[in-house]
């Protein structure tokens, strides 16, 4: 339980570091502490397996990507779009504003999900969580879910189709 | 099990606590007369000109996403390599049709001269 | 299980149950995770010491020349001279760096470096955690690793340092990716992913059996440590020493102890994989053999990476992802969906490792691997040679 506290408070600390933080690369990194200390708490609900895959794609994957794009694009500071010293609705630009609408919205479908029950998880399951969960994740994913798991690979391969489009060089006729 | 996890704790927070040990060590004993000259950007004795954040080629993020994908592809290949033994033909059948999608991609980014260096 | 002729576990042993007197049990666990631990993170510098030694000896006799030979016999303490020398240099920030940027990335780096060896079995029961995950393990504590090298090359505020980080974005993620299906390819063959019964399963070594994930693992580690021929992230004639062309004193060292760690690294990991680990002659006799066995065999790993170094020269940025994509990702799916047919024939539910006719299928398959491998990159090369009007190629 302690142990919890101490990764929930490191999480959310790195949570709003990632928000606040004037450059991007602070943001990425404050990120990746979040997804480092998520993989612990993954650890802690005995979810091995989703702890390596979060490191592995989150920290490995995605983070590098970002501060691949950061430097793709300089990495200086960010100008605030709406200058720092307006007033709070001028500075709510369209992008914000929906960012801000889907935020809340996820934050309370989410609550009202923990608080009538329908998103409780199994607990104690030692008997399925005991291999890492990996066996009890293969059990389920290429048995009852391989259709999902199929889709999952359609779904990359639009990702990588779209990636591949989205690089091609200018053409040169 | 947990035991097991609290030791990669305890050795993580030992593995990072080694270099800022020698760190501070090195610290302590080392000179310290700092100069603007001996600060300035090492670039083979050149005068450096211009921001160094400058655009690269986009080429880089191409290999950046498509190694993404196949990071997924490689993690879910794991679980089912674990229980591989125990899942049967039908799981071969799957993880087939699974990797000839994304090989198919492959193909794509292949044929579309993406791998190549433009 | 019988540790009877079992120096290092009766050591080991002993030690708990002499601590175990004055101390509880989770004093005697915490105190035991402690050593383990420091023995283990101190690998990397061991590694330093030695290999630098050993490198520069085998390059220099490659190359026709003596090495280090001035301090102490043969040159063996040239090591430690460098390591004083990097203690007490100067520290020089460029002045136009990120600060927290460029000191957090020496600091990752090094503890990633030291990370791996948690989960490296150096005999029956010697291994810091035979964790469930192990394999993965290794590929997520290697991930870190490019981060750190992005952070150093971005915080640098150099030109070079940052060209370095670019090219090794793109090689290490290119080669990630053949590295984990050939770890994968393991991980089927064995069905587990604790690198300690990895080596328990391997009645024949994964070398002879998997060949093509065996030489597609070590193309990709060495491609993953920087080494020469696939150097590019630091080629000191084009960009001097890529992204750590900024630092200086100990925070240079903490890469250079990196960059060693992590080359013993791969060779232990590729001996755990591939060449059995700890297994030899007489090993079931007397398991104190096989931490021998072990560092012998992953020596000879790092022997041979040395000798490619000395070998070939650089490859080319887009010859080396061309490589890693069209070359060793098809090879090593292949691998990995013909392991797949072959543990069907014959399967038996609670099996641990190939039996003797699935590992001979195993290398049916991989020896036809290498071969149209091998024909479709003859025909490319003649066909480039041809574009190219070379003659005789």
């Amino acid at each position: 339980m302690f142990l919890f506290v101490v990764f929930a408070l490191i999480a959310l600390a790195a949570a709003v570091g990632v928000i606040t933080s004037r450059k991007p690369v602070y943001s990425a990194l404050f990120l990746l502490l979040n997804f480092a200390t998520l993989a612990a708490l993954y650890i802690m609900v005995e979810a091995q397996f989703l702890a390596a895959v979060q490191i592995i794609v989150y920290a490995g994957a995605v983070i590098v990507l970002f501060l691949f794009v950061v430097m793709l694009i300089g990495g200086g500071e960010l100008d605030d779009i709406g200058g720092r010293n307006k007033k709070f609705l001028a500075r709510l630009t369209w992008p914000r504003g929906i960012a801000l609408v889907l935020g809340l919205g996820l934050l309370v479908a989410v609550g009202y999900g923990l608080l009538s029950g329908q998103l409780m998880t199994a607990t104690n399951d030692a008997a399925a969580f005991g291999q890492g969960s990996v066996q009890a994740i293969a059990a389920v994913l290429y048995t009852d879910y391989a259709l999902p798991f199929e889709l999952a690979s359609i779904l990359l391969l639009v990702g990588m189709i779209g990636a591949v489009a989205l690089a091609q060089p200018p053409k040169k006729d | 099990m947990l035991s097991q996890y609290a030791f990669i704790g305890i050795f993580a927070v030992i593995a990072f606590a080694l270099p800022v040990i020698g760190l501070v060590l090195s610290w302590l004993i080392r000179p310290k007369k700092s100069n603007p000259a001996k600060t300035t950007t090492y670039e083979c004795g050149m005068e450096t000109i211009g921001d160094t954040w400058v655009q690269f080629k986009a080429q880089y993020y191409l290999y950046a996403l498509i190694f993404v994908v196949f990071d997924v592809e490689a993690i879910f290949v794991f679980p089912w390599a674990v229980a591989y033994n125990k899942l049967g033909l039908y799981a071969l059948v799957e993880m087939a049709l699974f990797i000839a999608i994304l090989l198919g991609g492959l193909l794509y980014a292949w044929r579309k001269k993406a791998l190549e260096w433009h | 299980m019988d540790y009877l002729r079992n120096f290092f576990v009766n050591l080991a042993r002993s030690w708990t149950a002499w601590i175990g007197g004055f101390l509880p049990d989770w004093g005697v666990n915490l105190v035991n995770y402690l050593v383990v631990g420091i023995i283990l993170v101190l690998m990397p510098v061991i590694a330093t010491l030695t290999l630098t030694w050993m490198e520069r000896k085998v390059i220099g006799r490659i190359q026709n020349r003596i090495g280090p030979n001035r301090v102490g016999p043969w040159g063996i303490f040239q090591a430690f001279a460098d390591a004083v020398k990097m203690l007490i240099k100067e520290d020089i920030v460029p002045s136009g760096a990120d600060k927290p940027v460029f000191n957090l990335a020496p600091i990752l780096i090094a503890g990633a470096a030291a990370l791996l060896w948690a989960v490296v079995p150096f005999g029956r029961g010697m291994i810091g955690q035979n964790l469930n995950i192990g394999a993965l393990y290794v590929v997520a504590v290697g991930s870190i690793t490019t981060i750190a090298v992005i952070m150093a090359g971005w915080s640098s505020n150099n030109k070079f340092a940052l060209l370095g980080a670019f090219r090794v974005v793109a090689q290490l993620l290119s080669y990630e990716i053949p590295m984990v299906l050939s770890i994968a390819t393991v991980v089927l063959v064995t069905g587990t992913m604790r690198m300690g019964d990895i080596v328990e399963r391997q009645v024949a070594p994964f070398i002879v059996v998997l060949p093509v994930a065996f030489i597609t693992y070590l193309l990709a580690a060495a491609a993953e440590t920087g080494r020469a021929p696939f150097d590019l992230l630091e080629a000191d004639s084009e960009i001097v020493a890529g992204y750590f062309v900024e630092y200086s004193g100990l925070k240079f060292g903490w890469f250079y102890i990196a960059e060693y760690g992590n080359l013993f690294a791969i060779a232990a990991i590729t001996t755990t994989l591939f060449l059995g680990g700890w297994r030899g002659p007489f090993v079931s006799v007397a398991p104190a053999l096989g931490p021998f066995y072990f560092v012998i065999k992953s020596v000879a790993v790092i022997f041979v990476l040395m000798w490619i170094r000395g070998t070939w020269p650089r490859f080319r940025i887009d010859q080396m992802l061309a490589f890693a994509w069209k070359v060793l990702v098809p090879a090593s799916l292949a691998n990995l969906l013909w392991s797949a047919i072959v543990l069907q024939i014959g399967r038996q539910p609670e099996q641990l490792g190939p039996t003797i006719v699935q590992m001979i299928l195993l290398l049916v398959g991989n020896v036809a691997i290498l071969a149209v491998t091998g024909l479709l990159l003859g025909r490319a090369a003649r066909r480039y040679a041809a574009q190219h009007g070379w003659a005789g190629a």
